[in-house]
C-alpha cells in the first residue's frame, strides 16, 4: 500500500523551509522507487518542530523534526517510510506531550487531514454540523449556539448565539454573513492556520449562520499578508461549490449560500468590524458610530452578522457533538475551547487549543517552557497591540475573559507575545502608540492626535525631561483616547501603555542626560 | 523600475479590469487590487476611469486608494522586501535586524535603492509570531531570521 507522508502546507513550515523538504523528499521517493506519496497537510501547531514531517504507519502518525532538506537521504536511510529511529524522531504525533495535553474541538482537523480533500473532510466528521443544521429549524440552531456558551473569538467576547438570533430576527430583502478573517494583531496565528489546514471547517461555520439568520451570502475578508491562506481558502469554496456545499441548494436542501473571498490593503483597523464593513463596500475604512447594529443595518444596510474566524468554525463541533459537550469545557463565563497563540521570545511557540482556565503561568512557563534566549521572562502581552503587558507577578490569572479584564487587561484574540528581561517596557509603550499613529483611520480625535502627542510624551520621559510631569501627562492622555475614542483601537491602545507604566515603573524613570555644566 | 506607460494604455486596461469586476458587490478594492497587480501600481491616470464607470468622485476614489497602505501611488522596485516590526517580532531581536537591513541596502523604510532593486517596507505582523522574526520576499515567507539570513535575502533581491 501507498505510504503517506505529510509535509505542511502551513505558512509557517513555508517559511522555514518546507518546499525544498518537498523537493527533496519527491527526489528521493522517485530516486529510490519508493511507494510513498507526499500530503500537503495544515500544520499541527507546533511551530518549533517545523518543519514538521510526518510518515503513516499501522501503528499510527511518526513524526520527525524539524527537519531539513539535507536531513532527507538520512531519514529516509534510517527507515522513515516504516516509523524508523532517527535523531530527528519524535515518536507518535499524538503523544507529543504539547498535542497531548490539548483539547482540540476547533483545530481537530487541523494537520491532520490534507485541506484540500473534502472526502478526508467527511471521514473526520466534517459536514455533521451542517447536515444536523439542515434538519433543524433556524430558531433552533440559534439556541444551540447560544446555549453553547460560544462569545465572540475575536476579542470583544459578545455572545455569538445573541448576535445571531438579532439577525433572524431582523427584516430585509438580503443578509450577509462576513467572516473577520483580518487578523491583525501580533502574537496572532490562529485564523490563518484553519484557513491554511482546515478551510472547510469555515465554509461550514458559515453555511451553518447562513441557514441560521436566512443569510444567503457570505464574505471572508481577510489580509493581504497572508497570500497562502487565500489561496487555499479560495480553493476551498470551490471544491465546496462543486460538490454541492455551497451554492443554490446547500447538500441538496431548500437553503441557499454560497461565499467568496475578500482581500484587504494593509489597514490595521479593517480587523475592526465597522470599518471592515465600510472596506467590504469599497470605501475607505472608517470605523461606523453603534448603532445601529451591523446586526440591523451592516454591510450594504441590511443585517449583518459578523463573526472572527475561529467564532465561525467552532460552530459545526457544536452541531454536531451538541451544546452541552462544547460548554462543558471551560471556566466561568468561558465556556469551551480558546486556541491560545504562544509567541515571540519562547521556546515552544505555536498553537494550543484548551479549555478557558488555564493560568498565564502554566502558559508561558510549562507550555510555552520560558523564552528561547533563555533569559528571566519580563512581560507577556496579551491580547495584540491593544492588549496589557503582564509581569511574572500576575502569572497567577486565569485565562478567561472575565479574570484578564479584572487585572486591567484582555485576551483579545489570545495571542501571547513573550518578552525576556531585555525588553524596554518605555520602548514598548511608545511603539503602542506609534503603532496606533500609523494605523488610526483619523475618525476620532483622541485617537488620531492623541496617539502622536502620546509617541512625543513617552520620548521625552526617555529624554529624561520632567519625567514625573511628563508620566502624568501620558497617563491623562490615555484616560481621554480610552473614553473618547469609538472603537478598539484608540480606546485599547491605552492599554499596554498603561499596563507598561503600572507594572514596570522602573523603565518609565530613565536616569537624567547630565547636561555639562556652563 | 520606473514603468512610463502611454497614457491610452492605462485607459484601455483599467477599462477592462473595471468592466471585468464591476458586477461586484463593493467592487472598488478588488479594482484596485487588479490594477496594482496589472501595473505594479494605482496609476493616476486609471483615477478618474474608475471613478466615471463606477458612479464616483475622484475624490472619493483617491481617498481610498490613500488610506490603504498597499496601494502605490509610485512604482517599486523591482523585489519587495517586507519585514516585519510588530512586538511579537520585536521580542526576538527586529529592531536591529530592521536596522541592519536598512544598513545593507543604504535606504530606509518606504524607499527604494538606487538602483531599482529593492523597495523596503515595514509590516505589522504576517502571521508567523512563534518563529519570530519574520519577512516576506516578493510574497515567499522567511521565518527565524538571524543576520545571516536576512543577507542572503538581501543578496538575492539584489541581483
Amino acid at each position: 500500500m501507498t505510504v503517506r507522508i505529510y509535509i505542511p502546507r502551513d505558512a509557517a513550515a513555508l517559511a522555514l523551509g518546507a518546499e525544498k523538504v518537498v523537493e527533496a523528499m519527491a527526489g528521493e521517493i522517485a530516486a529510490r522507487g519508493l511507494d510513498a506519496t507526499i500530503v500537503r497537510n495544515g500544520s499541527r501547531g507546533m511551530h518549533w518542530l517545523e518543519p514538521l514531517v510526518e510518515v503513516e504507519t499501522a501503528g499510527g502518525r511518526v513524526a520527525y523534526g524539524p527537519v531539513k532538506a539535507r536531513d532527507v537521504a538520512s531519514l529516509l536511510d534510517a527507515g522513515l517510510i516504516s516509523g524508523g529511529a532517527h535523531p530527528l524522531c519524535l515518536g507518535k504525533t499524538e503523544e507529543i506531550p504539547f498535542l497531548k495535553r490539548q483539547t482540540r474541538l476547533t483545530f481537530a482537523r487541523c494537520g491532520v487531514i490534507d485541506p484540500l480533500s473534502l472526502e478526508d473532510y467527511r471521514a473526520h466528521r466534517g459536514l455533521l454540523g451542517l447536515e444536523r443544521a439542515i434538519a433543524t429549524e433556524p430558531a433552533a440552531i440559534v439556541a444551540e449556539v447560544t446555549e453553547s456558551g460560544l462569545r465572540g473569538r475575536g476579542g470583544a467576547g459578545f455572545p455569538t448565539g445573541i448576535k445571531w438570533k438579532t439577525v433572524l430576527e431582523a427584516r430585509g430583502p438580503r443578509k450577509y454573513i462576513v467572516c473577520n478573517a483580518d487578523e491583525g494583531d501580533s502574537g496572532t496565528f490562529a485564523d490563518r492556520m484553519i484557513m491554511e489546514g482546515d478551510p472547510f471547517v469555515l465554509i461550514e461555520g458559515m453555511a451553518i449562520a447562513g441557514i441560521a439568520t436566512g443569510a444567503t451570502k457570505g464574505y471572508i475578508y481577510t489580509r493581504s499578508e497572508y497570500p497562502h491562506a487565500i489561496a487555499v481558502m479560495s480553493a476551498a469554496i470551490e471544491i465546496a461549490r462543486a460538490a454541492g456545499v455551497l451554492g443554490a441548494s446547500v447538500l441538496g436542501s431548500a437553503h441557499a449560500f454560497d461565499m467568496e473571498v475578500r482581500t484587504g490593503a494593509g489597514a490595521y483597523v479593517c480587523g475592526e468590524e465597522t470599518s471592515l464593513l465600510n472596506s467590504l463596500e469599497g470605501k475607505r475604512g472608517l470605523v461606523r458610530a453603534k448603532p445601529p447594529l451591523p446586526a440591523h443595518k451592516g454591510l450594504f444596510d441590511r443585517p449583518t452578522v459578523i463573526n472572527n474566524v475561529i467564532s465561525l468554525a467552532s460552530v459545526p463541533v457544536i452541531l454536531d457533538k451538541g451544546a452541552g459537550y462544547y460548554r462543558d469545557f471551560g471556566m466561568g463565563r468561558s465556556r469551551g475551547t480558546i486556541p491560545l497563540q504562544i509567541a515571540g521570545n519562547v521556546k515552544h511557540g505555536g498553537l494550543f487549543e484548551t479549555a478557558f482556565g488555564l493560568t498565564l503561568g502554566e502558559i508561558v512557563d510549562e507550555i510555552g517552557g520560558g523564552t528561547a534566549s533563555g533569559r528571566p521572562v519580563k512581560a507577556v502581552q496579551v491580547g495584540g497591540p491593544l492588549g496589557a503587558y503582564f509581569p511574572r507577578a500576575l502569572f497567577d490569572t486565569p485565562f478567561d475573559y472575565e479574570a484578564f479584564a479584572a487585572r486591567d487587561g484582555l485576551i483579545g484574540h489570545a495571542g501571547i507575545v513573550i518578552f525576556d528581561d531585555t525588553a524596554d517596557m518605555l520602548k514598548q509603550a511608545r511603539f503602542a502608540m506609534e503603532f496606533c499613529a500609523v494605523e488610526s483611520c483619523g475618525k476620532c480625535t483622541p485617537c488620531r492626535i492623541g496617539s502622536t502627542r502620546g509617541v512625543e510624551v513617552a520620548d521625552r520621559i526617555a529624554a529624561g525631561i520632567e519625567p514625573e510631569k511628563n508620566r502624568e501627562l501620558l497617563a491623562d492622555l490615555c484616560n481621554t483616547m480610552k473614553f473618547g475614542s469609538l472603537c478598539a483601537l484608540g480606546g485599547f491602545t491605552p492599554y499596554p501603555v498603561m499596563s507598561a507604566m503600572t507594572h514596570f515603573p522602573e523603565d518609565f524613570s530613565p536616569v537624567p542626560v547630565v547636561e555639562a555644566a556652563e | 523600475m520606473n514603468i512610463h506607460l502611454p497614457r491610452a494604455d492605462v485607459t484601455e486596461r483599467t477599462l477592462a479590469i473595471v468592466g471585468e469586476l464591476k458586477g461586484l458587490e463593493g467592487p472598488l478594492i478588488p479594482i484596485l487590487h487588479e490594477i496594482q497587480d496589472e501595473f505594479g501600481y494605482v496609476p493616476e491616470e486609471s483615477l478618474p476611469v474608475i471613478a466615471r464607470e463606477l458612479n464616483l468622485s475622484r475624490a472619493e476614489v483617491y481617498g481610498v486608494v490613500t488610506f490603504y497602505h498597499d496601494f502605490r501611488e509610485h512604482p517599486a522596485g523591482r523585489h519587495v522586501l517586507k519585514l516585519c516590526r510588530a512586538e511579537a517580532c520585536q521580542s526576538m531581536g527586529g529592531d536591529r535586524l530592521a536596522e541592519r537591513a536598512k544598513a545593507l541596502l543604504g535606504i530606509d523604510f518606504h524607499e527604494t535603492t538606487p538602483d531599482g532593486a529593492v523597495t523596503l517596507e515595514p509590516v505589522y505582523c504576517l502571521g508567523l509570531c512563534s518563529c519570530s522574526p519574520s519577512a516576506m520576499l516578493d510574497g515567499e515567507v522567511h521565518a527565524r531570521l538571524d543576520e545571516t539570513v536576512l543577507e542572503a535575502l538581501v543578496a538575492e533581491a539584489r541581483r
